[in-house]
């Protein structure tokens, strides 16, 4: 059987993945027509490349479909429940970096930290008689920050996209998402709570723990790991 | 399968034996308008509810507790006072792999009676008879001492109100008190923000920051603004009286020795003293039940980690392993707001059939 990786399978994140592998002896190219998704290894024998939207990569991982997988390491820990019990994480690969951060509309001067957002969120409850929202696809990181830092009367909407709109558009008060440079959230009238970094994310290479490991894989991943300087997980 | 017959013929038992004490059966839906429901119970529970989109009413929710229905049902039309028994499958998404199950069976026993210290050792003292022989290690605790200790704090109305909406937090509730004690020193973001409140007019600074956007009005924002600035003229909390707290929060003890304890703060904080009578008056309704208060664990920061709605006596019955075989608790506040003006006392409790079937086939 042949060691799986699953690979993002287009734009930016694709080309960086294939330059890291190509930098460390690892060729990974696309085949077929231009559109097809399928693609080649060349450099360790055994290792098949699969092209997968990063989005689903966690759930292929957690569901053994693939042996390895890069996927940012924020879709991980949101889409997996006890992630690091599902996967391990073998090597951060330095790009696609963004941070998921909580964002205010910038006229809220009384706020610039999570204590401020959850006097707020307290002051807005009273006042308008529901929680404040949060519009976010990060549930998940989301929730799990909030309630370890004790945040009350909030609620989670949500948003698969235009996050930086729902505020203007009256569908939540506060946003949670990621962002590289910041200008989205600018251009929209938002600005980052100070304190309330909840995860630098970036893309990473994965293994899949419950994958089929038998002798073939092992040793595939062995040389794999090799060739790439990384020291070969247990598993 | 989730619900084994082992367990429903446990869960029926259980209900017979309520049934047994004059309590009146009643029944809740499975599927719950999610309005009402999730608001009330916050974002950790609303994550863990099964929610789904009805076309005629809109967002539903799987049961995830009995609690509110009951209490709905009994403000709906209940005489009092009234005495309720259910049981039925409860549903919560679990957010960890292992072995919790996301449908279980519950039954409980809800008590509406205005005689509070009595019903609270009645549903103590039943719970306690139904569990005798399983080898659970009970607990108790009130939460209605620390609300009191905090209503007496010589403090600005917005602190106490800040400490008293986090005590289901402990994490939040010790740093919002390590800062009104001047414990914890004052936050470099939140120097400069009220260093920037200070120096300038309102209405420049919000201009000057961007368009109003989104439901929180301009009011909103210069109303908290105005309270940071008022709070940070606020005096701390002097050390004795904040000591007080500290000492509360960590206060374990067997129940009567905690009753001696409360007794001996109560001079240096006379606000918790009605609280304290009446933990002094359920000790005494218990120990007429044949509970022996000498035993009796009791904590007073119980029960700060579990529900939001408890404000009262709480209690759990823990086996080997977590969850709780058993727990309940007071919910006044609860009634209050559903009952929207009209409230009464309230108190009751679970028990997970489930538990209490593995123990006694672990026994067998």
């Amino acid at each position: 059987m042949s060691l799986k990786i699953g690979v993002p399978s287009k734009g930016r994140l694709m080309e960086k993945t294939f330059d890291w592998f190509g930098a460390r002896g690892v060729t990974m190219a696309r085949t077929g027509a231009e559109r097809e998704y399928s693609g080649a290894v060349e450099g360790v024998a055994g290792v098949e490349l699969v092209l997968l939207s990063a989005g689903e990569i966690p759930r292929e991982l957690a569901a053994g479909r693939i042996h390895m997988g890069v996927t940012g390491s924020d879709l991980v820990r949101d889409k997996l429940a006890d992630w690091h019990q599902q996967v391990a994480e073998l090597a951060p690969l330095g790009f696609g970096h963004a941070d998921l951060i909580i964002a205010v509309p910038a006229c809220w001067v009384d706020v610039d930290s999570l204590d401020d957002l959850d006097a707020a969120a307290a002051a807005f409850r009273a006042r308008h008689g529901f929680r404040l929202r949060i519009a976010t696809k990060y549930h998940r990181l989301v929730r799990d920050y909030l309630t370890e830092n004790g945040i009350a009367d909030y609620q989670l909407v949500d948003s698969q996209g235009a996050t930086e709109g729902t505020v203007k558009n009256l569908t939540a008060e506060a946003i949670a998402d990621i962002t590289s440079t910041g200008e989205t959230l600018r251009a929209n009238h938002l600005k980052i709570l100070q304190d309330a970094v909840i995860h630098q994310s970036q893309a990473t290479l994965f293994l899949a723990r419950r994958a089929v490991w038998d002798a073939g894989t092992r040793a595939t991943l062995a040389a794999l790991c090799a060739r790439l300087g990384l020291d070969c997980p247990a598993i | 399968m989730t619900v084994t017959p082992e367990t429903r013929a446990e869960a029926e038992a259980l209900f017979a034996a309520l049934c047994a004490t004059g309590a009146a059966p009643v029944e809740a839906d499975i599927l719950q308008p999610a309005g009402t429901l999730l608001d009330l119970y916050g974002e950790d529970i609303r994550a863990r509810a099964y929610v789904t989109q009805d076309p005629l009413q809109g967002e539903m929710v799987l049961r995830p507790d009995f609690t509110v229905p009951v209490v709905q049902a009994h403000m709906a039309g209940g005489a009092e006072p009234a005495r309720y028994c259910y049981r039925g499958e409860v549903f919560r998404k679990q957010d960890h792999l292992g072995p919790r199950a996301h449908e279980y069976l519950q039954v409980g026993y809800e008590v509406f009676d205005r005689d509070a210290v009595a019903a609270d050792a009645e549903v103590f003292a039943l719970f306690a008879r139904l569990l005798d022989g399983l080898g659970l290690k009970a607990l108790t605790g009130d939460i209605g001492i620390l609300l009191a200790a905090i209503e007496g704090l010589a403090t600005t109305p917005r602190r106490k109100a800040a400490l008293r909406r986090h005590v289901w937090r402990p994490r939040r509730f010790r740093a919002l008190l390590d800062r009104f004690a001047g414990r914890a020193p004052l936050p470099d973001s939140r120097r400069a923000l009220l260093e920037r409140l200070r120096g300038s007019d309102m209405a420049a600074l919000m201009a000057e920051a961007g368009p109003q956007i989104g439901l929180r009005s301009a009011e909103d924002v210069a109303e908290r603004a105005a309270a940071l600035l008022e709070d940070a003229e606020a005096p701390a909390i002097a050390a004795p009286e904040a000591a007080l707290i500290y000492d509360l929060i960590g206060l374990a003890a067997p129940a009567d020795a905690a009753l001696l304890h409360l007794r001996g703060i109560q001079p240096l904080m006379p606000a918790i003293a009605p609280a304290v009578d009446r933990f002094d008056a359920r000790l005494a309704a218990l120990r007429a039940r044949g509970i022996d208060t000498a035993t009796l664990p009791f904590e007073a920061s119980h029960g700060r980690t579990t529900l939001e709605y408890y404000d009262g006596f709480v209690f759990s019955f823990q086996g080997p392993e977590a969850p709780p075989v058993a727990s309940g608790g007071r919910y006044d506040a609860l009634t209050a707001i559903l009952g929207q003006g009209r409230s009464i006392p309230a108190v009751g409790g679970i028990i997970r059939p489930a538990l209490v079937a593995a123990l006694k086939r672990g026994r067998a």
